[in-house]
């Protein structure tokens, strides 16, 4: 049983006419089907999806708030969710109407101008439904449906202009751990979605439905079973508890037809207990977008033993090298590397990869395939402790990385300075259980002793030059996603200290900053109506970023208060 | 890490909202009172509230007793003999001893079965324990995770999820984490040796649903 509340139009002229003037009365904002094309080629002043376009920048192109006059930003209005934790997604805006999600799967359509609401959607979840990750990485736009992945396992059509659900398909038992926090991916027709649930001894997937009628297209598990490549890297029963999730939206190639996704660690932690390489846990992963077909794949690092998910999917762009142009797939990866590849029909090589953070684990990468060489003190077992850098979290976790063209930066949201210990032990599997092969009481997050001094970061990296422009340094850890655009701007939050920055693309100079009700953990997009340029983010902290929190204040020995609940905020320049 | 948790509990006391936070406590002594003498009347509203019917997933019934439903004595009956003291505790769901009836129909209806030691409880807690030994629900209030973890050096429970963390000696009340309520309190009694139901949960089990 959902619940849809619909602001009838004339319900809003009443209240209008009640208690305003009449000039402001609302007409019901027209609705602009979502079409391949638009998709492929979005207007400037849209963001229909994800990162905006396919190729997973999160850069748009819109300049009226540029560098000279991004210091008379302002709140042009704002909304409250009523939800607590993290709100991580996106506003994503179609010709003026804004769509939003919280934690709980709520859906919000707000006209994207003037903040009033035109519908919301609100899924009934299970009373006995548990959440690890209680949050919504946001939806996906498709002809005049919205699409929702929820943490109950299901995938949803709402109907755009009304809230009403068209169809509602299961994707999984939830029961036995599986959710979905992902914005799905649209492409040729199809919703493309990836499972969560790698704490709990799932066996990861990604699936199309047919985007009309909710039927289930293809499903290609992200660890292999036998008789498919790869299946040699799981020993003994272990692919049927494998996890390797997928929590992030992938990213497409449409002259390849391939959708790239970034790929989780395999489960449980332990890494004795499935001796292998096990495939295509912390990869990226290209599939067939009509067949489902893994056509390529890359794994950044094998056997993995410190819960580095390789999360978010490849940004897709052109780099320049001496001697050679080509078409890259870049990736800051929770390894705390930064991976160049480059992509092929059908095949994925490494070009290089150097660490953004410090990393005391690999030894050293082979210089062919990329495949590092770890340190074994840094791998811990049953009964033996290992510390390793970057911490659980990584250099780099979901939180996206933006490219921005003018400048050819990619900017990386980071975290430097946290370290991780892990001590194993034997677990058995049960469905629906936590299945790590670690206790809780053995997870551990070692600040270094600069951590006093700084965790979070934001990095411009150079790609054609192969080296990091400018740092950004914060006190606190950094969970800010990230949005440049055509300003000549960098936008992300993320910090505990609950601010909103604006950053100068070029040079990192700060020179906005917004104070807001929480933490920022949402990813900021930009949007423009009748000539109005408007920056929108949510705020809302939770989850991992609240997690790691309560970790660091464990090891230092004190208490931070950061307010939880979620606000939308939008801005405009001042008038 | 008691230093960290002492101060936590003291910034807790601080808190400008210690209104709020009294009331809460005031609403906790009036259930847990409530469950101490109305136990049976609660037994009646527990049934009368719940559209339940089918056994499996009926709330923990006064008269119920517990087998252990994960670990080395997983299918065995609980008995205070099997429950070792000091921690850790162990996850159980009810049996109706009658009708051999387990109620494993719902995930709701984990327990958490803590055997301490009888001066370590307070007072309150100490009168709905059956010597030593403490119930609670399993699922934690914030959205819902069971309560595996343990901290034997403070007794703690810890939620693994977003650590959450309660006290099992006073009421399991939340000394840390995003948990917004103490975890829901079986009261409990020994007959014949076994581990036995007294009256209903103190509260709703669950996450918050707002
Ligand atoms: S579910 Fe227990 S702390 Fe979040």
């Amino acid at each position: 049983m959902n619940q849809v509340i619909r602001l009838m139009p004339f319900v809003l002229m009443t209240l209008v006419s009640l208690l305003s003037s009449p000039v402001t009365a609302q007409s019901p904002v027209p609705y602009t089907p979502v079409t391949a094309e638009r998709l492929l080629q979005p207007e400037a002043d849209n963001w229909l999806m994800y990162r905006r376009t396919y190729d997973g920048w999160g850069y748009s192109p819109l300049d009226q708030i540029n560098t000279k006059n991004v210091a008379t930003l302002a709140p042009s209005w704002t909304f409250s969710t009523g939800v607590e934790e993290g709100h991580q997604s996106p506003p994503i805006v179609n010709n003026g109407v804004m769509f939003i999600t919280t934690p709980k799967n709520q859906v919000l359509a707000l006209d994207a101008k003037s903040g009033e609401i035109l519908w919301r959607y609100r899924r009934e979840l299970p009373e006995d439904l548990f959440q690890l990750h209680p949050t919504n990485r946001g939806i996906a736009l498709y002809g005049d449906k919205v699409f929702l992945a929820t943490v109950d396992a299901h995938l949803l059509a709402l109907n755009a202009k009304t809230g009403e659900v068209v169809w509602d398909q299961t994707v999984e038992n939830y029961l036995t751990g599986y959710y979905m926090t992902l914005a799905p991916l649209v492409a040729r027709g199809k919703v493309m979605v990836g499972v969560s649930g790698g704490e709990l001894g799932i066996r990861g997937f990604i699936q199309a439905f047919d985007a009309e009628t909710g039927k289930p297209v293809w499903k290609t598990h992200t660890v292999p079973g036998p008789g498919e490549k790869g299946h040699d890297t799981w020993p003994g029963e272990t692919w049927k508890t494998g996890a390797v999730s997928i929590w992030v939206t992938g990213t497409y190639d449409p002259q390849l037809n391939l959708a790239y996704w970034g790929t989780g660690n395999p489960g449980p932690f332990l890494s004795e207990v499935r001796r292998g390489d096990n495939l295509y846990a912390n990869s990226v992963i290209a599939l067939d977008a009509d067949t489902g077909e893994i056509k390529a794949h890359h794994q950044y690092h094998w056997n993995d033993a410190w819960d580095w998910d390789e999360v978010s999917a490849p940004l897709l762009l052109d780099v320049k090298r001496p001697g050679k142009s080509f078409k890259a797939l870049v990736h800051a990866g929770r390894n705390g590397y930064l991976w160049l590849l480059e992509r092929h029909a059908d095949k994925i090589t490494f070009v290089d990869a150097t660490p953004f953070v410090h990393q005391n684990v690999f030894t050293k990468l082979d210089p062919e395939t990329g495949r590092p060489s770890y340190d074994p003190q840094r791998i811990f077992g049953v009964g033996k402790r290992a510390e390793f850098c970057p911490s659980l979290s990584g250099g780099k976790t979901w939180p996206p990385a933006a490219y921005n063209p003018q400048t050819g930066y990619l900017y990386i949201p980071a975290n430097e300075n946290l370290c991780s210990a892990l001590t194993g032990k034997q677990e058995t599997y049960t469905a629906g259980q936590l299945y790590m092969g670690v206790d809780f009481s053995d997870i551990e997050f070692v600040p270094r002793p600069e951590a006093k001094q700084h965790i979070g970061e934001l990095q411009a990296w150079d790609l054609n030059a192969g080296k990091k422009a400018w740092t950004v340094k914060f006190k606190s850890h950094n969970w800010g996603p990230v949005l440049t655009t055509g300003g000549g701007l960098v936008f992300m939050g993320g910090t505990n200290d609950r601010y909103f920055r604006a950053f100068d693309a070029k040079t990192g100079k700060q020179l906005w900053q917004q104070r807001t009700n929480s933490g920022v953990v949402g990813v900021p997009t930009t949007y423009q109506i009748d000539g109005v340029q408007y920056i929108a983010v949510q705020s809302g902290w939770g989850v991992d970023a609240q997690r790691v929190q309560e970790f660091l204040d464990k090891a230092w020995g004190v208490k931070t208060f950061i307010p939880q609940g979620g606000v939308l905020w939008v801005f405009a320049l001042r008038k | 890490m008691p230093r960290a948790e002492n101060q936590l509990e003291e910034s807790t006391n601080a808190h400008p909202c210690a209104e709020c936070c009294t009331s809460r406590l005031v609403s906790r002594r009036t259930v847990l009172k409530s469950a101490l003498g109305l136990g049976v009347s609660l037994h009646f509203a527990s049934i009368a509230e719940s559209a339940e019917t089918d056994p499996k997933k009926l709330r923990p019934q006064i008269g119920d007793i517990f087998l252990f439903s994960a670990g080395a004595h997983q299918g065995q009956v609980v008995t205070l003999n099997n429950l070792p003291e000091g921690g850790p505790p162990a996850f159980a769901y009810p049996l109706d001893p009658k009708t051999q009836t387990l109620r494993d129909g719902s995930r709701l209806n984990r327990v958490l079965l803590v055997h301490l030691a009888q001066a370590a409880l307070t007072d309150p807690t100490r009168a709905v324990a059956a010597e030593g030994v403490v119930g609670y629900s399993a699922i934690c209030p914030h959205t819902g995770c069971d309560v595996s973890g343990w901290q034997a050096d403070t007794q703690h429970l810890i939620c693994p999820c977003h650590t959450s963390t309660f006290d099992p000696k006073d009421r399991a009340r939340v000394v840390g984490g995003p948990a917004p309520r103490s975890l829901p309190l079986l009261p409990l009694q020994i007959a014949d040796g076994k581990v036995t139901v007294a009256g209903a949960f103190s509260a709703r089990v669950g996450a918050e649903q707002k």
